[in-house]
Order: structure tokens, then sequence, then C-alpha cells
């Protein structure tokens, strides 16, 4: 028989068992998937100028996209971010009422910029089908609102959920999360919007 | 001697821990019965599944260079027709870099192996895990059914454009490429959010940086190279599926568009992508090195820091593969000097191996074999490496037969000999049974012969002047031989790979019992039994060295307080593994795979028509709510025994 020795042990029963930020693992995997999706951003950014490098004309033969709808909406984004990070803090400390009243509020804003979006699209003054312009314009705008859509649908989601009797630590861990996700949609618009609205504008002077 | 451990041990089990093992057990098997397949969860589960599916692709691959073989053995001969060969050669490439390497290399070795190195009892994100297999196989097969029906992606492994855009490639042959990329890329992707995950935060104490094994420093570094490198492929063939299914005009030069927009970043994703591919060869000839040398591995820092610096210089390379575009020269310069870096960082790896083999007491067994094969094919190919870095030379030799024997000394060598050698060493852990020694050294030279018969000539056929993705070549080239030759060796692989299938087979029924450390290894997948359990470890281990269970103190402690009715698990910090926190794995469930259907619905739409992507994300939504939206028992069990973190 093998020689047994009586072992030292390492409690951790009194370990906690929810974290928020670097102790939860959920919130690694998003950061994870923040990594992924904006490195496809930034490639797609590249694409836009590599495109305007081999163009004499940029936007070719029309108009740059018109202000108004994309500021509307950059100021959507920004102002949402008061009431996002008020209901993150309140996670952290598990108070359920604020957290509710936060992913409804940031449930309509998402609405909210969704549909100031879907104005955005008609006047961006140029066809994904008609120049490489066009293309490079419709598929990082393209790429934003598949981040807006899904983050609004996850929003929504976990706002049922938390009217749910389902509500324990993990959820606010979500919640925490889900609020990084959001300034994540936010931080990724302001570059966009700058490509979009004004770079046409400035590489046209 | 080495000293083997307490913690191996626990063969001799007392009474509690039979009970305890009952226990743990009963939380955490995997589901039984024809539905239970698809909720499977676990990492040996889904590992096991990802290296099988992975071999048979490689196996196909494989048959197809035998087709391949068999045409260019003889001048103007009619074996496969050109359109036949194209597609031939394109499944080939296209199979062999999407749908065994990486899935082999990376996923299957990830998968199966981080957890149990370092500690811990499942992957971090296990429904994930799952999803990301079912991707890959419905990936698979779809691209092999359309090849079957004659719409096999015929445009080469990267399927460039004008090529295989909408004016001149017709039909859904390019289509059914893009997507593969699209399936495989999310299962790459989510693997190697798993991974950095695991090793950031499921480490057994004390496990800090520096004791984490260089194998898992190697996928580490991988991982990250998949996160910042696959985006590329992600844009590259996304806006190819666009251009050809939803008219816009990215690659077409008529309206502004350019075609080396596609080269630039399927290249991005390209070349870190052959590093992605060796890296975890390098780490399991390290692996494999240290235990059969019978000492820690010299220059354990040296080691690790070399994988990490190739990881970044991987990303200042791609533009080589693009010497004969026509782009500026200074960037030909800057890109040949980074080219020729690289060498440095694996050069270091290999004296350190040197190093460690030189001092240390080498056991040649069948795994340690395969390294020294690695060895003597990896360095030729790094030698014709710094060849085709150099742009007069890539200029001779672009889109000839020595490019083809440049990358399969280092993809094969890189790739293959360490994968064999993986194999022959972690066949007795997933298995229990160890593989014939015999066997296992005849198929290694019979490879070995194979490999460089067939690959060699190429060289010489490629100086001579025979370009790739030929169907065929006239008499009088002086080609003939050498093609001849390459041919024989083919037949000398096949048979290798024949001996090792039949040692397989073999060994699973009747090779001797392993025992959980058949060669005495250090790390700590060797600390269970083999197979492990599906909770990997009776006692969690804790860890006091590089090679924790050649470091292992004689009362080296266990962890205790774990939940055993819930699939619990410790957190510790990144850096240096101390106890943070416990937490939860999900359950077995059936949404993953519901996930998975829906998405491949949606993937293999988007071929056809735009709305597959827009009316299949339907169902893809919700199926997910579904996968996350939690049970009511748990959350209660849990709910009852929070403990919150203290801000």
């Amino acid at each position: 028989m093998a020689e047994r020795v009586e072992r030292p042990v390492l409690d951790v029963s009194r370990l906690p068992t929810v974290g928020f930020g670097t102790h939860s693992i959920t919130w690694w995997g998003i950061m994870g998937m923040m990594a992924i999706e904006g490195t496809v951003f930034v490639l797609m950014i590249a694409s836009y100028f590599y495109l305007h490098s081999r163009n004499s004309e940029w936007p070719p033969h029309r108009n740059p996209p018109d202000l108004l709808w994309g500021t509307v909406n950059l100021g959507l984004f920004l102002v949402s971010v008061i009431p996002n990070e008020w209901y993150r803090r309140r996670a952290r400390k598990g108070d359920l009422r604020a957290v509710q009243i936060g992913l409804v509020l940031l449930s309509l804003f998402g609405i909210g910029n969704v549909v100031v979006r879907y104005f955005e699209l008609w006047h961006l003054n140029t066809d994904w089908s008609i120049d490489a312009y066009g293309s490079a314009v419709w598929t990082l705008m393209g790429l934003h609102v598949l981040h807006l859509v899904t983050d609004l649908v996850d929003t929504i989601v976990l706002t049922i959920l938390f009217f749910t009797s389902l509500v324990e630590g993990k959820r606010f861990q979500d919640a925490e999360e889900n609020a990084a996700y959001w300034y994540f949609v936010v931080a990724f618009w302001i570059p966009i919007y700058l490509v979009i609205y004004w770079a046409p504008r400035w590489l046209h002077a | 001697m080495i000293t083997t451990t307490a913690i191996e041990s626990t063969a001799e089990l007392t009474e509690q821990e039979r009970a305890q093992a009952a226990r743990l057990d009963a939380v955490w098997s995997e589901p039984r019965g024809f539905w239970g397949w698809f909720k499977a969860v676990h990492h040996t589960t889904i590992g096991k599944r990802y290296a099988v599916t992975a071999f048979i692709f490689f196996l196909l691959a494989g048959l197809l260079a035998g087709g391949m073989r068999l045409q260019l053995a003889f001048p103007e001969a009619h074996v496969l027709s050109n359109d036949l060969y194209n597609q031939f050669f394109t499944m080939h490439g296209s199979t062999m870099m999407f749908l065994f390497a990486v899935p082999m290399m990376f996923e299957a070795l990830s998968v199966y192996f981080v957890p149990l190195m370092v500690g811990t009892r499942n992957i971090a994100f296990p429904r994930l895990n799952a999803y990301s297999y079912y991707l890959y196989l419905f990936g698979g097969l779809m691209f092999y059914i359309a090849f079957l029906c004659n719409t096999g992606a015929d445009r080469g492994w990267f399927s460039y454009v004008p090529l295989a855009g909408p004016d001149y490639g017709p039909g859904k042959r390019p289509d059914f490429w893009a997507q593969l990329i699209t399936f495989t890329e999310v299962s790459g992707l989510a693997v190697a959010v798993e991974t950095i995950v695991t090793v950031f935060k499921l480490r057994a104490p004390g496990m800090s940086l520096n004791r984490i094994p260089i194998f898992v420093w190697g996928q580490v570094v991988v991982a990250f190279m998949v996160i910042f490198s696959l985006p590329g492929v992600v844009l590259s063939s996304t806006m190819l599926l666009l251009d050809r299914t939803c008219n816009t005009q990215l690659f077409n030069p008529a309206v502004g568009g350019d075609v080396l927009l596609y080269q630039h970043l399927f290249w991005w994703f390209g070349h870190p992508e052959v590093y992605i591919i060796f890296i975890p060869g390098t780490a399991v000839i390290s692996t494999i090195v240290t235990t059969f040398c019978r000492r820690h591995a010299f220059g354990y820092l040296v080691l690790v820091l070399s994988l990490v610096a190739t990881g970044f210089m991987a990303f200042g390379l791609w533009v080589h593969h693009m010497f004969a575009t026509g782009i500026p020269q200074i960037a030909e310069s800057y890109f040949t000097a980074a080219s020729m870096m690289i060498a440095i960082p694996t050069g270091a790896q290999i004296f350190c191996w040197i190093a460690t083999m030189a001092t240390g007491k080498v056991v040649l067994k069948t795994p340690m074999w395969w390294a020294l094969g690695f060895f003597f094919t990896f360095i030729m190919g790094g030698m014709t490496g710094i060849f085709v870095a150099s742009v007069p030379v890539d200029l001779q030799i672009h889109d000839t037969y020595f490019v083809v024997a440049h990358f399969h000394y280092v993809l094969i060598g890189g790739a293959v000999f360490p994968l064999f050698g993986a194999i022959s060493y972690w066949f007795p852990k997933v298995t229990g049974r160890m593989l014939s020694e015999t066997l296992g050294q005849i198929t290694f030279w019979l490879f070995f012969v194979g490999f460089n018969i067939t690959f060699f000539p190429m060289h010489l056929v490629g100086i001579r002047g025979m370009p790739r993705r030929v169907y065929t070549y006239p008499p009088n080239m002086g080609w003939t031989t050498l093609n001849q030759i390459e041919s024989l060796g083919y037949v000398l692989l096949f048979i290798a790979v024949c001996v090792f299938l039949a040692n397989v087979s073999r060994s699973l029924k009747t090779g001797s019992l392993a025992g959980p450390n058949p060669w005495k290894a250090g790390t700590l997948e060797w600390a269970t039994t083999s197979p492990p359990p599906h909770y990997n470890f009776l006692h969690l281990p804790t860890v006091n060295g590089r090679e924790a269970l050649w470091d292992a103190a004689p009362n080296q402690p266990v962890v205790i307080g774990l939940d055993e009715d819930a699939r619990s698990f410790l957190t510790t910090r990144t850096l240096d593994a101390e106890p943070e926190g416990r937490d939860e794995f999900p359950r077995p469930s059936i949404w993953p795979f519901l996930a998975a259907i829906a998405t491949s619905i949606a993937f293999i739409g988007s071929i056809f028509t735009p709305w597959g992507i827009t009316i299949g994300a339907i169902p893809v939504a919700i199926t997910m709510i579904g996968w996350f939206w939690p049970e009511r028992q748990p959350a209660e069990r849990r709910r009852a025994r929070e403990i919150w973190q203290s801000e």
C-alpha cells in the first residue's frame, strides 16, 4: 500500500461566491468579447481609410452623410452613460430596485438609439451597392447596428429577468457586466461617428 | 530519482474518500442516453470530440492529397480533371488549415488539457465550449457535403479576389468556403476566450504566473493571437460574402474597391495563423522534452518569453505573403527584416531544448522520437523560410513548389510531428491504455522517411520552375522523375498513418493499463486517474513549483470547502494564484446544441440570401435566451448560500 501522509488542507469555504469586475469569470469573458469585436471595428476603420487612399475623390460624386441624426444619436449615447454608471454601481451593492430602474431606463435608451439609427440610415446619402465608399460606410454602420441591437436584446431579457423571482447574486454580476458592455457600444460609436460623418468632410477639404 | 508525489497516491482510497468520489461523480457525471450526448459539457468529453473530428478531417485531407499525388505522378495524366483538381487542392488546404490544424493543435489540446494542467474541474464557460464544438462540426460537414455535390471550394485555401469575387467566381463554391471560415472562426474565438479565462482565473492555488506549465503558456499565447488575428479573416470573408450576395463593391476596382484590401485583411490573420498552428507544437515539444529528459526545462523564462515574443512578432509579418503584388519597396524591406527576426525567439527555444537534452537523461520513447523528428523537419523549414523572406528570392520562387515544400516542412514539422508526439504522450491519459511502443516507432520512421521523400524533392522541382496549383505538366519539363519520387513518398506516409490507426485501435482494446502517471511526468494532468473522472481531481491540488508533481512538498495541501452538491470551482488571482472566490459551472444542457443548429441555419442560409442572417438571427436569439435563462432550483440554492465580495 502506498505510503499515506496526513495532508494539510486549504479551506476555501468562506470565500465569496459573488464577485464583481476581475473577480467574476463572466467579466473576463465579456472583456474577451470586447477585445475580439473591438479588433473587428479597428480593422474595419482601417479598411475604410485604406479604400480612401485608393480613391482620388472621397466621397465620390456625392454629399457626405447628413450630420443631424448621427449627432443626435451621439448625444443620446453619451447621456445614457449616466444612468448606466448609476445602476452599474448599485448592482455591486445588490440594490434590486435601482438595478430594475436602471435596466428599464437603459432598455428605453436602447430603443431610442435604434429608432434614431433608423433615421440615420436614411440620411447616409449613399447606397452600399454603388461604390466602395458606400459599401465601407454601410459595413461600418452595419457592424455597429449589430452590436447595438444585440445589446438591446440582452438588456431587455435581463430587465425581464430582474422582475422575476430568479434574481440572485449572479444576476447582479450580469447587470454589472451588461453595463460594462454598453460602455463598449457607446465608446466605439465615438470613433465610428467621426469616421462616418466627419472623415468625408475633413478628407474632402 | 524523481520523487513521485503524495498527490498521486490517491490510487489507494480510504472509505471516506470513496464516499466523496461517489458524491462528486453524482454531480459531475455527463448525462446518458441518446439526448445525453447532445447535452454533454465536460471539457474532456468535448476535447475528445474535437480531437477525433479533427483527426478525421486530417485523414480526409490526406486522401485528397493522395488524389493530387496520383494525378501528378505522370505528365499529362487525366486521373482528375482540372476542375476537380482545383477543388482537391482547395479542399485539402482549407481542411488542413481550418478543420484540422487549428481545431487540433489549439482547440482539442487546449480544451482537453489546459483545465487538467492548471488543476481545475472544467473549462471556463463549458456550454460555450459545447456550442463551439457543434459549430465546428457543422461547418466541416457543410463544407464536405457541398464538395460531394460538386460545389467544393476551388479558389485556393485563401480564396483571393477577384478570382473568388462575383465576376470570376460563379456558382456557390466560394460562398461555402467563406461560411466555412465563419463557422470555424466562431469556434476558435470561443475556445480562445475559454482558454484565457481558465488560465487567468481557474489555476490551482500556488500556480503563480512563473509556475504555469509551458504547454499552457503556449496555449494562452495562441488564444491571444486568435483573439486579435481572427477578426482579420472575419472581415475579409464577410466582405467577400457581402460582395457576392449583397452587391457591395469593396473589392471592385471599377468603382473604388481594391483587391489588395482582401489580401491585407486575410494575411493579417493568415500569418499569425501559421504560428497559431505551430506554437502549440513547440509547447508540446517543451513538455515532451522535459518529461523524457527527466529534468525541468532549461531556460523556462526564455521559453515562455520566446512564445510571447513570437506571438507579438507574428502580427508584423503579414506582407511577406504579398511581395509579388507590387507593394512599395520600403514595405518589402521592413517585412523582410521582421520576417527574419522571427528566427531569434525560435532559435532561442531550440537552444533551450538542446540544453535540456544535453544536461538531462534522455529516455528515447516514441514521443521523444517525434520530438527529434520535429527538430530536424522544423529547422529545415525555418531555413527555407529565410530564403523566402528575402524579396529577390521570393520573387523568383513565388508560386512554385519551393514554397509548397517550405510550408509543408514548417507546418508538418511544426504541427503534425508534435501532434503525433502529443498523441503518443497523452494517449494513456485520455484512454487509460498505452500505445504499442514498437508500432509507434515504426510509424515514426515510416512517417519521417516518407515525409522527406515526399516534400524534399518539391524544393528542387520548384527551383526548376514547376508552379503550384497546376493540375498537370508536359513530359519534357524535367519534372517527371521528381514528381514520381514525391508520389512514392506519399505511399510511405499513407502506410505510416495506417500503422498508427492500427496501433490506436489495437491499444484501445488490448493496450497495457497506463495507471495515473506512466511517464513519471511532472504536470498536473498526471495527478489523477487515466482517464480522468468528470470531476478531474478527487482532491483539488495546490502547487509548489513549475512541475507540480516533481516539486510537490511531501505534505502538499489539498483544497477543501467547495460545495459538493453543485459543480463548484475555485477562482484564484491572475498573477499569484491566491484563492479568491468560489463559483459554479452550469449544468449540462441541450441549449448549446439547439443554438448551434439555429446558428448553422443562419450561416448556411446566408450563402443563398442575405435574409439568412437577418431572419435567421431570430431563432439564434431564442435559443441563446433559452441557454441563458436560469433554472429555479439552482438559483435558490445559490441565493441561500451567497457570500458577497466585500468592497
